[in-house]
């Protein structure tokens, strides 16, 4: 006959008989699909659009020596571009501009145009006929993005703030859209120099060298001939620097996404499972009708294959259809911050979408093939008779393959990331909920067997049948214990984090107001001045100020950031969320320094280590007294003493202070009379401790929405896929209801009896999900969280939303199950009766 | 009047584009003063051969021809430019564009039809860029000209070709106009300090496509200063600086009106006994006997020329009519600048350089 017939004629009767839930496994591919693809193109776009930009600004330069924020000598220039192997050498000034009443900073390069012409060629053309009016020491020509974002055109003055001055600057030019997509201002570097106060100091000279020369052996030559700071960069360094950083975040993600398609495998599986279990008898007539076993098996998988096609087809526009929306309406950012780009375009990445559409089609195919195999595998002659498989077999094979995976998904936790990827985390999640489902039958045959007979004739029956047929109750359960299992382990996940988000706010945040430039800004900070004008402001009981800046410990990383506060080894177990300490050392040791665990992470540093800082030129040492948790800074932050950073460097500046008021202080009123003691007023954020609490917290809350959206879809799809087993289990036993209304229970007696093994099945799955689910979330919180973002957080369960979230689970299960069992029973009892013989 | 004229009117123009823009308070003002040629002061060398950075521009422009040792004839040109842009001047920093210099490098070469070419442009500081006093020695990076014991060298690097060459001066310099002060226009305003070294011999080495070759030949030297060098109606001029073969040199310019009719012309005449005659405006007339059009540019150029200066009649024929020198991405100037042949009566009397300029329509503005 072939398979190939046998599909047809299964699929045929399969979409005259059950559309609607053809109509649901399809839908739940594509909407896993559609997701995944989504999450990937938006992701796919932003880092293309801004690894672009930074290709255009790194241009065809072979190295790029790049300093801290605060610069190095620009004597360095002069050597570098008479060095024999250097064919051009373009010195820059790279500063994130404070704009007075913005808080997001203006990135600006201050370039000689002639020599980065050389270089960057596509961005300085962009400067088109402005070029001799950047000569003008106010001048700057603002990029197309840059112009749109501040509402800028040419000629428009427009106000930085460099220390505490506003300083008047002229657009002089915007660059076309074509030369630089983000938001950028170039200056000329004497300009840019003068005016942000870094007369004879550099960030950054772009290298070419000369033709045959080792770039790579040039930037090892060069290592040891640069000051403490700065370090030559590898282009393909600069430019995968937005990829490497963001790399953890767009995994994570994008396995979020395949939680729904993941979900949708194991709809489709029980689907199926349902579906073959009531077609048993067709399947075993076509079995006598001589198709082979194989035919059959073939044709069933097809069957789950075809949907996944059609769906993940579906999936694919609808992903595109949704990435486009994305892009519109965030930028491209999906919640992290470090994304956000303009103008980014979808691009057509038809592998990664053949890719997806290959693991919807792959993915219901496999939901497919366990039933398939089962179906093709009972004897016609018994299956036609209606005896259902062998419960004891399903619940031995079970037992061994759930321990197995169990005991794999369990050693796998233990694995560590793989270039900064918690791959083995991911599988381990996978491993324990293939386990975990395996186990289902055993846990429940072991679990019905206990049960006592209660001596009500509903509830008593309910669970003789659901003893009696383990396989479908295992079928029913599969998909609602994996979405609801995620579904919680997510949940803990998230309230850890939150938990511990709030405490670390807590910690960082003691005081009654918090004042600070514009953050990422690196040209606006309070002088030595400034502080002492602030400090005597009426209203204030203490002030306690901080200088945060970024800082780059070698060549290959992100910078860290800085932050010079005034801590002692006494105090800083009060003022930071300290993890761990080193024993406590006097002096001669070198001053101490506490570092995130990103440090910890990224560099090796340990607690009673040393640690090599490069500060005003030269390496400095301190010691590691402690690691402390922060969620602000993903590149790592270090915190030492203020008056070790003002010896190391001379810089007395502050960029941000905390401020405890006097009895009966008003905080606005100190906020206005802070405010009247500053020169670029609009230019500082003065906010009460509370408020930025409340902000921070709704700031995660959002970052976190997606990833709810993600679950509720999820366990949706799970609901349903219960609905539907529930139903067409209960159309399979019409003759068992006829039987049991013949022998005179009534039909609200039978309706009850459904409902009972609902709640009881529902009960189950919960219960076994909760558990499921708190596992999966101890390898969420201290091995995928750990290893993808360099941050700890503890484990808190938020036991009453989980509560209320199972026992909606068996309310929607038990409802499910008495609306679909009152169809089975509505017919006359007496036919339903002759129908099994 | 010598070469890099397309050049020179973009910077003035930047010039006035700065001033459209003052107006705004602090920074954005500038305040240059510049410095103006003097009829009254005579030139002293060797410290005019230097730079003269008091003045707005000034201009080496050096042009040739050159023999292979195959006797194949090459013309080439290294120019360097020092323009001192209209900045507000308080900025300490080193990086400030108190002067720029800008060079121009080409080579005619009759087996490849058009020239080989190079520029570069660079503000000076830190050494690596520079226009020094008291005697010519004027870099920016690796080009360089520069007078050391009486003797030039010029060097300039192309992608694909390069010059390095000795010229050696055989004769006094030759001042222009009035004791070497140059009029440019009817107002007293428009004129420059300006001499010439004619007659250089010239020996060195030209790279081509990796292949170098030894040179010998003859050079022509202009030296020009100004801060206020066209009037407003001037839109370009034409000139040439011609080595004769008796030894005599021949210089003459015209500056053009919108409209193509000359506004000024002058000119210099030194004949081989040394003796040296100054041509006035109504000495000088220029007639075009042919154009040339640019296939790049679209623009037509009178490469063949019939020239009344003084009592010669010179005709001008280039040596390939391809010498367009687009330079608009460093001075921002497009103009034709080439080797030419110099005949009288049918016979050939000398080889020297024309510059054409303005040709390209209006001058892009910076």
């Amino acid at each position: 006959m072939g398979a190939w017939r046998v599909w047809r004629l299964l699929l045929r009767a399969q979409l005259r008989e059950q559309p609607g839930r053809l109509a649901l496994n399809v839908l739940s591919i594509a909407l896993g699909v559609a997701l995944a693809s989504a999450i990937f193109l938006v992701n796919g776009a932003a880092l293309a659009q801004f690894t672009g930009a930074t290709r255009r600004l790194v241009g065809d330069a072979d190295v790029i020596v790049r300093g801290p924020a605060g610069g190095f000598p620009e004597g360095l220039f002069a050597r570098l571009a008479r060095d024999p192997a250097v064919a051009v050498a373009s010195p820059v000034v790279e500063v994130d501009a404070a704009i007075a009443g913005r808080t997001e900073p203006l990135p600006v390069r201050g370039i000689d145009p002639f020599r980065a012409g050389e270089l960057q060629h596509a961005l300085i053309e962009g400067l088109g006929g402005a070029t001799r009016d950047l000569f003008q020491a106010d001048g700057i020509v603002l990029s197309a993005a840059a112009a749109t974002a501040l509402d800028l055109k040419a000629g428009d003055p427009l106000t930085v703030v460099v220390g505490d001055r506003p300083t008047r600057l002229r657009v002089v030019g915007v660059m076309p859209k074509t030369a630089y997509s983000q938001p950028l201002g170039l200056m000329d570097i004497a300009s840019a120099q003068w005016v942000f106060d870094r007369v004879g100091r550099l960030n950054r000279v772009d290298l070419r060298l000369v033709d045959g020369a080792d770039a790579a052996a040039f930037r090892a030559a060069l290592v040891g001939r640069l000051p403490a700071g700065v370090f030559p960069v590898a282009p393909g360094t600069e430019i995968g620097r937005a990829a490497t950083v963001t790399r953890a975040y767009r995994v994570n993600l994008n396995m979020l996404a395949l939680i729904a398609l993941w979900t949708g495998a194991f709809l489709v599986f029980s689907t199926q499972s349902a579906s073959v279990l009531r077609r048993r008898g067709s399947l075993a007539l076509l079995r006598a009708l001589g198709v082979t076993r194989g035919e059959l098996r073939r044709a069933l998988a097809a069957e789950g294959a075809f949907l996944g096609a059609l769906g993940a087809l579906i999936g694919i526009v609808g992903g595109a259809v949704l990435a486009t929306a994305m892009l519109r309406v965030l930028a491209g950012d999906l919640g992290n911050g470090q994304l956000r780009v303009f103008g980014a375009t979808l691009a057509w990445q038809p592998w990664a979408l053949a890719g997806f559409f290959g693991i919807g089609v792959l993915v219901s195919a496999a939901g497919a093939w366990a039933p398939a195999k089962a179906a093709a595998q009972l004897p016609p002659a018994q299956a036609l008779k209606g005896g259902a498989g062998d419960p004891a077999a399903t619940v031995r094979t079970g037992w061994r393959l759930g321990c197995a995976l169990g005991a794999l998904g369990i050693a796998l936790a233990w694995l560590p990331p793989v270039a900064h990827l918690p791959l083995f985390g991911y599988a381990s999640i996978a491993a324990l909920l293939f386990a975990a489902v395996s186990l289902v039958p055993t846990v429940t045959v072991a679990l019905l067997r206990a049960a006592p007979r209660t001596g009500r004739v509903t509830l008593d029956n309910a669970i003789a049948q659901l003893r009696d047929n383990v396989g479908a109750a295992t079928l029913s359960l599969a998909s609602i214990i994996v979405s609801f299992s995620l579904m919680v382990a997510m949940a803990i996940m998230v309230h850890s984090f939150r938990q511990s988000f709030a405490h670390w706010l807590g910690k960082l945040l003691p005081a009654d107001i918090e004042m600070r430039v514009p953050p990422n800004a690196d040209t606006a900070f309070w002088n030595a001045d400034e502080q002492r004008r602030l400090a005597a402001t009426p209203g204030i009981a203490r002030i306690e100020f901080r200088r945060t800046l970024h800082l780059a410990l070698d060549g290959r990383q992100a910078p860290v950031t800085l932050i010079a506060r005034d801590i002692s080894r006494a105090t800083a177990a009060r003022v930071l969320p300290i993890l761990r300490q080193s024993a406590v050392r006097a002096p001669p040791d070198p001053p101490p320094a506490w570092v995130s665990e990103a440090m910890v992470d990224r560099y090796g540093v340990t607690p009673g280590a040393r640690l090599r800082l490069p500060l005003g030129g030269r390496w400095r040492t301190f010691t590691v007294a402690g690691v402390w948790r922060d969620y602000a800074r993903s590149t790592g932050a270090i915190v030492i003493g203020r008056a070790a950073y003002a010896a190391a460097t001379g810089d007395n500046a502050a960029t941000e202070a905390s401020l405890w008021l006097a009895p009966h202080a008003d905080a606005d009123r100190v906020g206005q009379a802070l405010r009247a003691r500053l020169g670029a007023p609009e230019a500082v954020q003065i906010t009460t401790s509370t408020t930025v609490r409340a902000r921070s917290l709704a700031i995660f809350d959002r970052a976190f929405t997606i990833t709810y959206a993600l679950e509720a879809i999820a366990v949706l799809i799970g609901l349903a896929g219960v609905a539907f087993a529930m139903s067409s289990t209960a159309i399979a036993r019409r003759a068992e209801f006829g039987m049991l209304r013949h022998i005179g229970m009534r039909r609200g007696q039978v309706i009850a009896m459904l409902a009972e093994e609902g709640i009881i099945l529902s009960s189950l799955g919960a219960v076994y999900g909760l558990i499921v689910g708190f596992g999966l979330s101890l390898v969420l919180v201290f091995v995928v969280n750990r290893q993808s973002f360099d941050w700890s957080i503890d484990l808190a369960v938020p036991l009453a939303r989980l509560c209320l979230l199972g026992a909606i689970l068996v309310i929607a299960a038990a409802v499910t199950a008495a609306w679909s069992g009152r169809a089975a029973v509505g017919g006359d009892a007496l036919r339903a009766v002759r129908e099994d013989w | 009047m010598s070469g890099g004229g397309a050049a020179r009117a973009a910077w003035l123009a930047a010039g006035f584009c700065a001033c459209a823009l003052a107006g705004a308070p602090d920074r954005g003002t500038p305040d240059t003063r510049y410095a103006t040629v003097d009829p009254a002061l005579a030139l002293a060398f060797p410290a005019d051969f230097g730079s003269h950075p008091a003045f707005r521009t000034e201009w080496w422009y050096v042009t040739g021809w050159l023999h292979t040792a195959a006797h194949a004839p090459l013309g080439f040109q290294i120019t360097f430019f020092r323009d001192r842009p209209d900045i507000w001047r308080g900025n300490p920093s080193a990086f400030t564009p108190r002067q720029l210099l800008i060079a121009h490098c080409a080579i005619s070469d009759p087996k490849r039809g058009r020239l080989w070419r190079a520029q570069a442009i660079e503000r000076a500081g830190f050494g690596l860029a520079q226009a020094a006093t008291g005697d010519t020695d004027v870099w920016i990076g690796r080009w360089r000209l520069e007078r050391r014991d009486g003797v030039y060298a010029g060097r300039c690097f192309g992608t694909d070709f390069s010059l390095s060459l000795r010229l050696e001066p055989t004769q006094a310099p030759l001042l222009n106009g009035s004791g070497g002060y140059s009029r440019k226009g009817p107002g007293e305003n428009a004129a420059s300090e300006y001499y010439s070294l004619p007659q250089l011999r010239v020996s060195g080495r030209v790279l081509r496509a990796g292949r170098s070759t030894p040179v010998t030949g003859t050079a022509w030297l202009d030296h020009e200063w100004s801060s206020s060098y066209l009037d407003q109606a001037a839109v370009g001029w034409d000139w040439i600086g011609i080595n004769l073969r008796d030894g005599g040199a021949l210089m003459a310019f015209r500056i053009r009106a919108a409209d193509g009719s000359s506004r000024w012309a002058g000119g210099t005449i030194r004949t081989a006994d040394g003796r040296t005659r100054t041509l006035q405006p109504g000495d000088v007339r220029f007639r075009p006997l042919r154009d040339w059009l640019s296939p790049r540019t679209a623009v037509r150029y009178p490469v063949a020329w019939r020239v009344h200066a003084g009592n010669r009649v010179i005709t001008l024929e280039p040596l390939i009519d391809d010498q367009e020198n687009d330079s608009r991405a460093t001075s921002g100037a497009l103009y034709w600048e080439g080797a030419v042949r110099a005949f009288e009566n049918g016979r050939l009397t000398g080889h020297g350089y024309l510059e054409l300029t303005g040709y390209g329509g209006k001058l892009r503005l910076h």
